[in-house]
């Protein structure tokens, strides 16, 4: 059974269509991707599951229509997005935007300091820069920080909006990594990447959004090999 | 719409306001007195909070200290209320330079903030010193006279202050298409961007200031001699707030929004105190200032634009002509290919108690286009912006063509020759393609404010717009010149940051990650583009983190890690160099 | 000015500074939280005392009329938003807290009208009916544009507080009051006399400091109620709900303001537009704090009292222009510090 359920929907900023009729389903427990080139609706899309922007059409979670419920009561559900521009409190110390990330967990405080370590464990270089301003942070340690901050939520299922925009490629490596791994702590996971490759190596199952539109999907093994998708997306964009 | 219909326009304007006064009552008249008077001040918060960006409450003090100055020289001294208008001119440039000097280096709301500080400190100063009549203010001003025609009667004045409004928007349109009003156009989004195109953004803030003081003070001393008695009440921090709605309601952006704020609020104004007492015959006199703030708060609620663009969506757009071509700017003679254009020697640059960038050196190469690469945090950005001059160095030295660039600022290091992107797109999404570019040629070309307003500036504006239009062709998007830069998609907006850089004539440019985010057409395009620049004589360093890209382009590689220099060499050398698969590659070539 | 003098106005200076730390600190709190920087928190003061007033002369106090005015229309905006988005259900929550929940204490003073109650009632009445207006004036006013840049919401904010003023003069008349010192025990310090009246506002704005910087600093919900301020959709994808941030900080901020409005009631004569000068003065010292930090603010507020002090005693004329020229410097000193992370967006 899909954990969400996207069906139907469309995303209009004034006369511009964003968003057209799309449906897609991420399975329990099973990571789908999103892939497309820049300016295709992909962020529209995710900005629109999580409440922040109205659309037509609804957004099912677990079987049940979420479409007139906020932003905030989805995240108290479980669902959660880390957005494109990442949405740091860049005044706040590495450790308060973490340990605000856990904001729909509070009052577990054992647990929350746990798992502010585990994130420190994954990602080393937040805890040397742990009293640090999130705003003095360099680009890839801010992705880094937006990650670790979704995760303290401990989300049942999981957006990511271009997680490796602006990574290095060996980073890039370690990130879809750590999504593949969230696998096992029984997180569904929804990616939009422009880095076709690396999101399909990862996933299992695939969209490719142009223009506001599914135009192909199918399990991301497939697509890989797929010779339109080569040319297009696929063309060694990385060395990893 | 076309010049000569535009042109047309504006001569059916001039008609009706020069027979206004034959046709309608004394009362409205005066009415439009006033609307005109207020209109100057409006006009000055157009050209400093709609098009600077600099939220002032405090016009209305600059307004108070022009009528002060007038009535003593006329009211008390006796002199002419021409005297009267030079005196006010000097002082209040003068009040307004020395406040501008030291408050225009605020930003946001902090600056504003300030404009509420000193509105009352001369508001209160004017209401305390005994020698201008404390509250009771200078009564018995006289009126202004022509040779031995006496300014007396709404009529008469009418024909002062119109034309003289005119003029003055006359001299606004033309300053906002200058050199000088680009400049202050793009001073809205911090100053970064400007300061590395060689703009002073103090400067330009400060004579904007200034500029906008002058006319509140021409406001000043016309409203001293209409209503021929000066006071402090109305020049506190609410007729500061008026004026300010002034703008916002016509439209800060426009120059139109001023004469049209104004007369909507005047008419507002006494259209409340004529028609609220029938509504509420006890509470009127309370009620006033409620209503007018009210509909204020719901205007900025629903319509904070203004009027006027809400009108202008459905007017045809302006015809754009492509620039025709003119002579040249002059140009940089390209170093000779080989040699060391640019030295790095022990750069520091610490944040707290992290060493961003510890004691890295290196040089770059006349004619090469050289890769910095490295890991997230590795501080190639850093490196980029004190080889720029956004940021100082803590230590060691950066020598640029023989001269030590070394901690200086932006703007001299733009004018030296380097041009510079940015990570992530630095443009002024509000103004056009062509405007945007047109900004780099900033540096090359001297037109200020005087020639500007005056229009004395046409030749060399022809040159800096050809050689614009130059660089788009060049980049391919001179289709798009007159497209709003904030509507191009990300790729196009790469390349224009490309093309603003080139029209500086640089002798080295500086690229911040320029494929990001772009489609594989689109960094093969950008890859061909860089190829031919190098061609051309010019130097390029770039960040980048697309390996195929970096791999096929540059000559040479320097690889920073953790703020230090890890190794530099060829692409192939580099790439095969096991410390750098190991903290940068993943170890798989 | 011999020590004794310096020491006397010193005192006195030290007094009313303890007031404007309790409006600067309100300011802080508000804009901590919603990026509003509050300009008609001096009239909810006044307003207060005006209350406060007309409480001891058993008269209506004509805040009720204003609470109620205020909550029938910030319930009308809720029910036509609920309406336009088709959530009936929410209907009677909005009911409660937008027109029964703020009209209770005004019910409870319009019932009582005519008696006089003991003073800790009048006082605890007082703040009660206060409370709900800032919130309510949150809904009506500032909650459909909660994402504009802070100068549309400094613009809004200096229009509300004219129009606080006018109804404060069609609600509370002209005249001037003063209420009944809450005490009037006076002590000696050395050769100073102290009235307890000072100490208790003294008093009031150290625990409040300490209060306010412990709950922002060190505490979980403080800082969602500032991560609010700071990115506001950042907040809402932590599951952060900034329209509750609000109300609370401006309930909050009610009561630091009605507490500074009985505490300078006995001790000024308050008018209905006295709130102003006093909130731009306290401001000053809200700037010192940079507008984020509490115990600077409290530093500074007490800092801006002690120099009017002084002011006043060389020119009484001027002391006005002296205070608020003192601002500029202050501004030029904290734009300094005041780490601007990543340039301002073109607005």
């Amino acid at each position: 059974m899909a954990v969400l359920a996207i069906d139907n929907v469309s995303v209009c900023y004034g006369k511009v269509e964003a968003v057209r009729n799309v449906s897609l389903a991420v399975e329990k427990g099973g990571i789908a991707t999103v892939i497309g080139p820049n300016g295709a609706g992909k962020t529209s899309l995710l900005m629109t599951a999580i409440g922040l922007i109205p659309s037509t059409g609804r957004i099912l979670y677990d079987g049940e229509d979420i479409s007139r419920l906020d932003t905030e009561e989805r995240v108290e559900m479980g669902f959660c997005l880390v957005p494109e521009k990442r949405e740091l409190f860049a005044e706040m110390s590495v450790y308060d935007n973490l340990l605000l990330g856990a904001y729909s967990r509070r009052g577990q405080t054992a647990a929350i300091r746990r798992s502010i370590d585990e994130v420190f464990h994954r990602f080393p270089r937040l805890k040397e820069r742990r009293a640090q301003n999130a705003g003095t942070l360099s680009g890839g340690e801010r992705q880094m920080l937006a990650l670790g901050r979704a995760l303290m939520a401990k989300p049942r299922l999981l957006m990511l909006d271009e997680p490796s925009l602006g990574l290095a490629p060996l980073i890039t490596r370690d990130i879809f990594h750590i999504i593949a791994s969230l696998r096992e702590l029984g997180v569904s996971i929804l990616v939009v990447e422009q880095n076709a490759r690396a999101a399909l190596e990862t996933a299992d199952f695939g969209y490719v959004m142009e223009t506001g539109e599914i135009v192909h999907s199918g399990p991301a093994d497939a697509l890989i090999t797929d010779p339109r998708l080569i040319t297009t997306y696929l063309g060694g964009n990385e060395a990893a | 719409m076309s010049t000569t219909q535009s042109r047309f326009a504006i001569a059916i304007a001039v008609l009706v306001v020069a027979t206004l006064p034959y046709v309608l009552a004394p009362f409205s008249i005066t009415l439009l007195n006033y609307i005109g008077v207020y209109s100057f001040v409006a006009l000055g918060l157009v050209l400093l909070t709609g098009v600077g960006g600099m939220v002032s409450f405090g016009q209305a003090s600059f307004m108070g200290i022009a009528a002060y100055a007038t009535a003593w020289t006329s009211a008390l001294m006796g002199y002419s209320p021409w005297l009267g208008l030079a005196l006010a001119l000097v002082v209040t440039a003068a009040v307004a330079v020395v406040v501008g000097a030291v408050t225009l280096r605020l930003h946001g709301h902090f600056l504003s903030l300030s404009t509420i500080a000193w509105g009352l400190a001369l508001y209160y100063t004017f209401g305390n010193l005994q020698s201008l009549g404390q509250y009771n203010g200078i009564p018995s001003v006289p009126p202004i006279s022509i040779g031995s025609l006496e300014l007396i009667g709404s009529t008469k004045i009418y024909y002062l202050i119109w034309p003289l409004l005119l003029l003055a928007m006359l001299a606004s349109h033309n300053l906002l298409r200058s050199r000088a009003g680009r400049a202050m156009r793009a001073l809205r989004g911090g100053n970064v961007l400007v300061e590395s195109l060689g703009v002073n953004a103090f400067w330009i803030r400060l004579v904007t200031f200034v500029i906008a003081a002058m006319l509140a003070a021409v406001s000043g001393w016309l409203y001293a001699h209409m209503s021929r008695f000066v006071s402090p009440t109305p020049f506190d921090v609410t007729m500061g707030i008026e004026f300010l709605m002034m703008a916002m309601v016509g439209g800060s952006g426009y120059l139109l929004g001023a004469v049209v704020g104004a007369a909507l609020i005047t008419l507002l104004k006494d259209g409340i105190q004529d028609y609220l007492p029938l509504i509420a015959p006890n509470a009127a006199g309370q009620l006033r200032i409620v209503v007018f703030s009210a509909l204020f708060i719901l205007f900025l609620q629903h319509a904070r634009d203004g009027v006027v663009p809400f009108v202008a969506q459905w007017l045809p757009e302006p015809a754009r002509k492509r620039p025709a071509p003119a002579n040249p700017l002059p140009r940089r003679t390209q170093p000779v290919p080989g040699q060391t254009l640019m030295k790095v020697e022990g750069a520091q640059r610490r944040f707290g108690g992290l060493m961003a960038v510890n004691n890295v050196s290196f040089e770059v190469r006349s004619g090469e286009i050289l890769g910095l690469i490295g890991p997230n945090g590795a501080g190639k950005s850093t490196m980029f912006n004190l080889i720029t001059g956004a940021l100082p160095v803590n230590g060691g030295r950066i020598i640029f063509a023989g001269n030590d660039l070394t901690n200086a600022p932006q703007r001299k290091i733009a004018r030296a020759g380097i041009a510079r992107t940015f990570q992530h797109v630095k443009l002024r999404p509000r103004m056009t393609v062509l405007d945007n570019v047109l900004l780099g040629t900033y540096a090359r070309t001297s037109s200020g404010f005087l020639a500007g307003a005056l229009r004395l500036d046409r030749g060399e504006e022809g040159c800096a717009r050809y050689e614009t239009m130059r660089q788009l062709d060049r980049v391919g998007l001179s289709e798009r010149a007159f497209e709003l830069a904030g509507n191009l998609p990300l790729g196009n907006q790469r390349v224009l940051e490309i093309a603003r850089a080139l029209a500086a004539d640089p002798i080295l440019l500086v690229l911040d990650e320029p494929a990001a985010g772009l489609r594989q057409q689109e960094k093969r395009a950008l890859a061909e583009l860089l190829r031919a620049l190098r061609a051309e004589g010019l130097t390029i360093l770039l960040v980048e983190h697309d390996m195929t890209f970096v791999m096929g382009l540059v000559d040479r590689i320097v690889v920073m890690e953790f703020g230090t220099k890890l190794c530099e060499g060829d692409p192939r050398a580099v790439r095969d160099n096991p410390r750098v698969q190991e903290a940068y590659l993943g170890g798989v070539a | 000015m011999d020590s004794e003098i310096a020491a006397i106005l010193a005192m006195d200076g030290i007094a009313t500074g303890a007031i404007y730390v309790l409006i600067a600190l309100g300011f802080v709190l508000i804009f901590a939280v919603t990026r509003v920087i509050f300009v008609p928190f001096g009239d909810i003061a006044a307003f207060t005392a005006l209350t406060l007033a007309a409480l001891e002369t058993k008269q209506l106090p004509g805040t009720v009329g204003l609470v109620a005015a205020l909550a029938g229309l910030a319930t009308l905006m809720e029910l036509v938003s609920i309406l336009r988005a088709g959530a009936f259900g929410s209907i009677p929550r909005a009911i409660f807290f937008y027109l029964l929940l703020p009209l209770i204490p005004a019910a409870v003073v319009w019932l009582t009208a005519g008696t006089l109650l003991p003073m800790p009632l009048r006082i605890l009445l007082s703040i009660a009916l206060i409370l709900p207006i800032a919130p309510l004036l949150d809904r009506v006013v500032f909650r459909p544009i909660a994402d504009a840049s802070v100068l549309l919401l400094l613009t809004v904010a200096v229009a509300l507080h004219f129009a606080l003023v006018g109804l404060g003069l069609l609600f509370f008349g002209p005249e001037g009051v003063r209420t009944q010192s809450l005490t009037d025990y006076t002590l000696n310090i050395g050769d100073i006399p102290v009235s307890a009246q000072t100490l208790l506002i003294v008093a009031a704005a150290a625990v409040f400091s300490l209060l306010l910087y412990l709950f922002f600093g060190f505490t979980l919900s403080g800082k969602a109620l500032h991560a609010t301020a700071l990115n506001r959709t950042g907040a809402r994808l932590m599951g952060i709900r900034p329209n509750y941030a609000g109300t609370v900080a401006y309930l909050l901020g009610s009561v630091l303001a009605a507490v500074s409005g009985i505490l300078i009631a006995p001790v000024n004569t308050i008018f209905y537009d006295s709130g102003f000068l006093i909130g731009l003065k306290a401001f000053v010292g809200a700037i010192i704090g940079g507008l984020v930090s509490f115990p600077v603010t409290a530093a500074g507020s007490l800092f801006v009292g002690i120099l009017e002090s002084f002011a006043a005693f060389q020119s009484s004329a001027f002391k006005e222009v002296i205070v608020f020229s003192v601002l500029i410097p202050v501004l030029l000193w904290r734009s300094y510090t005041f780490a601007y992370s990543e340039e301002h967006p073109d607005e």
